[in-house]
């Protein structure tokens, strides 16, 4: 399902002395099945930006069309039930959400509010479970019980048993041990393949730009300054520091690299790239099949 | 240089755990006055209940903490709290004041410190964590970034002798970690403060005189960041990424590259990397 906003912008507190303008002339479309990543400094508009996907923020003016439904300043708040079961949020530490006796009531909970009947969710419910990577066993356990990531695993399947189109994460790895965000990551990408979703993700990681995603909104001041594939925007070092963006590690490296002299043919992206640039440079008698000699 | 931290045979369980369970098991460990320490160890193996146990906020089952010469214990422990600052990851948990101005100046107040020299502090903190024009907003409404700044700013404020940074630099990006984590050398310049800091980021942890590796409530092994960061792939294991070298490494042996086994710095990398290359 493809999101496209037309100019639109967006004040908080309009006509009080609190009057804050946050989005300025927005044209940018998150095309059908891409993985989207929405990048910017603090305070440069994503968040606001994250809030009109399914319409928890109207424009100002403007128009932003989710799939075939037009939201305007207009627009009813009534009536978006099945546009917001088709846009799935998962916000920061979503943990904080868990709210019910059992996990299993828990993820439950989304689809009985769209309609769906108890012995259908339930079902759902256990699905979820399975594809967010956890055991079965811990349906009937109380989701407090749950270490960290579990607890946010729980929280996601309870977006994902809404069966959206759309999965928009906002900084979703924050707080988990690296071996925990690799985790998370990999389990996105194995969804969006799963299930056909597009995903948004807000995030200030470069190296989960790189790795994961297909397609780039680069936010400074309220505005979209760049849309992109990863490598168009992180070809230009130089304009992401003027937005107070940084590098992949990857790339960081290879400039440096560069700056000794060594090029090129693309800018390497992740080590896997970046490897492989290097073995075409360097001399036949390195490569030993990976013996190492004694 | 003294021992202002000695930690010995430390046992912790909490009181929902089996008697037979312990969170922390057998920790010993000494942080010499000015020394950067960092603890790393995966979600759940028992660093941030370490911190805890550090200034008192939880009670050991066993063991002897000493702090600055002064052994723990419920006489000594105001005592203690006024020597050590804590930042937590999740900063709600420790905002009080209505206004960022007010909570960072909250600490002052208990102490005791006058109103001159305390707003002058407060708004010298503020500007160190670039955090100044913010001071008469109210924390909550804050990003989760500036809310660790303000956090970060309460204890420059309150000039500890050990700062404790429980992952206080998660929510920042990548520009703002870094920028902190320049405040925390430029204190530690100014003051010969002592940092312990309990994180997953590599960049923190190599900031450290020594990295200390807890594992399921243990103590599993201590050593310079380059010491520890031999362990490549392994270091996924211990709650840390891999430094970009090893990752780079690792992908290069992937596709049959004879790499050194040795730790090498980004700049070793590309150092050997050059070398190879212009000896073709």
């Amino acid at each position: 399902m493809a999101i496209t906003f037309k100019q639109v912008e967006f004040t908080y507190q309009p006509g009080t002395p609190f009057e804050t303008k946050a989005l300025t002339d927005i044209n940018v479309t998150i095309p059908d099945g891409s993985y989207t990543a929405l990048i910017g400094h603090t305070g440069s508009g994503k968040s606001t930006l994250l809030q009109h996907l399914d319409a928890l923020l109207k424009p100002t003016s403007g128009t932003v069309t989710i799939g075939d439904r037009v939201i305007t300043p207009t627009t009813s708040n009534k009536d978006l039930k099945s546009l917001r079961q088709h846009v799935g949020i998962v916000f920061q530490f979503p943990e904080s959400q868990l709210f019910e006796e059992t996990v299993e009531k828990d993820i439950a909970f989304g689809p009985q509010n769209f309609g769906a009947s108890e012995a259908d969710a339930l079902k759902l419910a256990a699905k979820m479970l399975t594809l967010v990577g956890l055991d079965s066993d811990l349906l009937q356990r109380s989701p407090f019980d749950l270490s960290g990531g579990q607890m946010r695993r729980v929280a996601i399947a309870g977006v994902l048993a809404m069966q959206p189109k759309v999965l928009v994460l906002d900084e979703p790895t924050a707080g988990l041990d690296p071996q925990g965000r690799l985790e998370m990551m990999e389990m996105f990408a194995r969804l969006r393949h799963e299930q056909q979703l597009t995903i948004v993700l807000v995030t200030h990681q470069m190296d989960d730009v790189a790795n994961y995603a297909n397609n780039v909104i680069v936010m400074d001041h309220g505005q979209v300054v760049k849309t992109g594939t990863p490598q168009a925007i992180f070809k230009d070092p130089q304009w992401l520091a003027e937005h107070h963006l940084g590098l992949p590690k990857t790339t960081a490296f290879a400039q440096q690299l560069m700056a000794r002299g060594m090029t090129f043919d693309e800018m390497p992206l992740t080590e896997d790239q970046l490897a492989a640039a290097l073995v075409k440079q360097l001399p036949a008698s390195m490569l030993g099949g990976g013996d190492h000699d004694e | 240089m003294s021992q202002i931290i000695d930690v010995e045979h430390l046992n912790y369980r909490y009181p929902q755990q089996a008697a037979d369970q312990l969170t922390l098991t057998d920790i010993s460990f000494t942080v010499a006055a000015g020394e950067w320490v960092a603890i790393v160890g995966h979600n759940g193996s028992g660093k941030s209940t370490l911190a805890k146990n550090l200034n008192g906020l939880l009670a050991p089952v066993s063991g002897k903490i000493t702090i600055d010469g002064q052994v723990l214990s419920e006489q000594t422990v105001w005592d203690i709290r006024r020597k050590i600052g804590m930042v937590f990851q999740n900063p709600d948990n420790q905002f009080v004041g209505a206004t960022v101005e007010d909570d960072v100046a909250f600490s002052l107040e208990n102490q005791g410190i006058p109103r001159d020299e305390m707003l002058s502090r407060v708004a010298e903190a503020l500007a160190q964590v670039d955090m100044q024009d913010f001071a008469t907003r109210e924390p909550a409404r804050l990003s989760g970034g500036q809310k660790q700044r303000v956090a970060l700013a309460g204890m420059i404020a309150a000039r500890p002798q050990i700062l404790i940074l429980d992952e206080a630099t998660s929510m920042l990006d990548p520009e703002g970690r870094a920028e902190v984590l320049q405040t925390i050398r430029q204190m530690k310049a100014d003051s010969d403060l002592t940092v312990l800091s309990i994180t997953h980021d590599i960049d923190e942890a190599a900031n450290a005189n020594r990295v200390l590796v807890v594992n399921d409530g243990h103590l599993v092994e201590e050593g310079t960041p380059a010491e520890i960061f031999q362990h490549g792939p392994a270091l996924i294991k211990m709650g840390l990424d891999m430094p970009y070298p090893e990752r780079l490494k690792a992908a290069l042996a992937r596709l049959g590259v004879q790499v050194p086994a040795t730790y090498l710095t980004e700049k070793g990398m590309a150092d050997w990397l050059w070398q190879l290359r212009s000896n073709k």
